[in-house]
């Protein structure tokens, strides 16, 4: 076990600067969940903290130490890689052992570890197939156990659960979480998914276009965003965003779309000079019907339902927005709802930069 | 899109009866081979063609064993062969790898310079080469065709050997190297053994490339002691006649070292080996 720094890292790849200045620091024990769109930079971050890719400047450090100039092999990491990448010539046990045998561990020692993480894992019968005669879920399992017999300094896993189909994932997920309370390993989990990141991490690390937008825990994230990025990506649904006006008046800042009044917020936040702000609200922090805060009016258009729940797609001056509801609601297209908006669930951007107003 | 059973009839046949004009095309040749090495003497050279002799004889393969240089020739031609298909399969391995995985600077340029070496014919270069090569004591010697046929074999073997290892995922040498390796011995212990096709296949090349090549073995080396056998062949057509069993014996023989070797790697040549590295 040990910590990760990460001190204002840079990469180019050639003229393209994929890392744009990343600084990071996970704790001993952490599990960290790096997430972001496809391209914005994980797999580059997590390939430098395992060594198979060097830093255009920075510093990475593990345990206390600096790791810049080691190779791969001397850190002291395990990687899951989103192919797995599995030895296809050597059969489960030999794929899980090879570690072991690269540090000349002696033969029965290393039947002894394969085999408590083969059982821990579920591939005790699976001990001489080769990965082709494995299904998509046992080479995954082959993969983790290849890092945990390791008993590694930290565990990286690189879209682990992305070629899995959705149970599946599910339960990985459960089980990937569990392993992590059992051998209470630093680990750093890349994922586009912001599921996956809610549902694992302890922090959450969201990137985009190669730079940090926010370190929190999920909750943290998903209550406080630091800006329209966040907002955006962590939540399904997704937070709704609606182009409105802000105006200080004498009991706090007055909201409005299309030119009518949206709600109150009685703090003092600090509005551009324009008033022009983007306002953010989750779907399930919406209350159809007459309730506690501002009273908005709003067209139905469309229910979705998927039986537990549903999303109400409204239409709310010209512009579209989504509610999540339990309730079971029967609307007609252009139906007039009434709407519910609280002060403390509204969030302001800023919609040049989309930092967050406060 | 099956079609009433007529049709499939018919395409059945012309499908099977391309295929069987081709084999008889393709071995024709060598069944004629192996048929006039086998006619004695006295019956060869009647005026009736017959597909089979009334008699068989192995007097041209006596002739070949016992009256002749052959056995020297075929051991050279084992020799110089042999071992080029070794040093050119290493040295497009090495070479190929390099291309497959590393970016380095010069890359796009050797790559240039190996292609051009394919485009002009060798006739060209022979003058040349004898001119370098008689000063270095390297005509009239086996190790001379060994150089001439390794350089000569690199370029095309290089870029087979990339394309096989492009093939391979190079998530499993850093897989390797995380779990402990160093990136030679990940090349050893990992990609080598996936890539025995491949190299099975270049061997294999390189192999009958040197195996029938007579250019150079012609001109470089005139003394019986370092011909190869195609050179030696040769020798049954002189100004005045030309034996013709003892001939098609040599050549029958001279078949077998190619197919031992093939038969050796063809069961690296299966491909599939990388299956179930990555999601299935
Ligand atoms: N070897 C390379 N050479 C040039 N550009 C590269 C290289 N590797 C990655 N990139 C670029 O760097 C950017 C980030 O790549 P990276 O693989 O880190 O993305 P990612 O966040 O992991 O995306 P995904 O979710 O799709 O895996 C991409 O735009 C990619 O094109
Ligand atoms: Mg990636």
């Amino acid at each position: 076990m040990a910590s990760i720094d990460i001190k204002n890292v840079r990469k180019d790849f050639g003229p393209v600067s994929v890392l744009k200045g990343v600084d990071l620091a996970i704790a001993s024990g952490e599990f960290a969940v790096l997430v972001g769109p496809s391209g914005c930079g994980k797999s580059t971050l997590l390939r430098l903290i395992a060594g198979l890719e060097d830093a255009s400047s920075g510093e990475i450090h593990i345990g206390g130490r600096r790791v810049d100039d080691l190779p791969p092999r001397d850190r002291d990491i395990a990687m899951v890689f989103q192919s797995y990448a599995l030895y296809p010539h050597m059969n489960v046990r030999d794929n899980m052992g090879y570690s072991l045998r690269l540090k000349r561990t002696p033969q029965a020692r290393i039947a002894e570890i394969v085999g408590r993480a083969g059982a821990k894992l579920g591939l005790e019968a699976l001990g001489e197939r080769k990965p082709r005669e494995l299904s998509g879920g046992q080479r995954q399992r082959v993969a983790m156990g290849r890092a945990i017999v390791r008993n590694p300094k930290a565990f990286l896993f690189d879209e682990p659960l992305s070629n899995l189909d959705a149970r599946m994932r599910e339960q990985m997920r459960f089980e990937i979480r569990k392993l992590h309370r059992d051998l209470g390993a630093t680990s750093v989990y890349v994922t586009h998914d912001q599921i996956e990141a809610m549902t694992m991490a302890d922090r959450i690390v969201a990137m985009n276009a190669g730079i940090i937008q926010q370190v929190g825990t999920p909750l943290e994230l998903y209550d406080d965003p630091a800006n329209v990025f966040v907002a955006g990506f962590i939540g399904s649904p997704a937070m709704n965003f609606l182009t409105g006006e802000a105006r200080r008046g004498e009991t706090g800042v007055a909201l409005s779309v299309g030119g009518k009044a949206f709600c109150t917020l009685p703090q003092a936040v600090a509005v551009p000079e324009d008033g022009r702000v983007t306002i953010g609200i989750r779907p399930e922090r919406i209350r159809i019907g007459v309730g506690a805060g501002q009273a908005v009016e709003a067209a139905a258009d469309l229910v979705e339902t998927t039986g537990a729940a549903s999303v109400v797609h409204v239409d709310l001056a010209g512009q579209a927005m989504k509610i999540f509801t339990t309730e079971r609601l029967q609307l007609s297209q252009g139906q007039r709802i009434p709407l519910a908006i609280e002060a403390k669930d509204v969030c302001l951007f800023d919609p040049a930069g989309g930092g967050r107003l406060r | 899109m099956r079609g009433s059973p007529r049709v499939r009839l018919i395409k059945w046949s012309l499908h099977y009866g391309v295929l069987f004009l081709f084999v008889v095309a393709a071995l024709f040749p060598l069944y004629w081979l192996v048929k006039i090495s086998l006619t004695p003497n006295d019956s060869l050279y009647t005026h009736s063609i017959d597909l089979w002799p009334a008699t068989i004889s192995l007097e041209h393969y006596a002739t070949v064993i016992g009256n002749s240089d052959f056995l020297l020739f075929f051991r050279n031609s084992i020799i110089v062969s042999g071992v080029t298909a070794i040093a050119s399969t290493l040295l497009a391995a090495a070479a190929g790898y390099a291309f497959s995985r590393f970016v380095f600077r010069g890359r796009y340029w050797i790559v240039g310079v190996m292609l051009v070496t394919q485009m002009f014919p060798l006739v060209i270069v022979i003058t040349p080469i004898f001119s370098i090569f008689g000063p270095l004591g390297l005509t009239n010697s086996l190790t001379g065709l060994i150089i001439i046929y390794t350089a000569f074999n690199i370029p095309f073997a290089t870029f087979l050997m990339q394309s096989f290892f492009d093939g391979i995922p190079k998530e499993l040498e850093e897989a390797a190297m995380i779990d402990g390796a160093t990136r030679f011995k990940a090349l050893l212990q990992i990609i080598a053994p996936l890539t025995l096709p491949g190299i099975a296949a270049t061997m294999g090349f390189c192999f009958t490339g040197a195996w029938g090549e007579i250019l150079f073995a012609l001109l470089l080396n005139s003394a019986a002691s370092t011909s190869t056998f195609p050179v030696g062949l040769l020798l049954y057509s002189t100004r005045a006649t030309i034996e013709f069993g003892p001939m098609m014996a040599a050549g029958v023989l001279a078949l077998l070292p190619v197919c031992i070797f093939f038969f050796l790697i063809q069961r690296y040549l299966v491909q599939g080996l990388t299956a179930g590295a990555v999601k299935g």
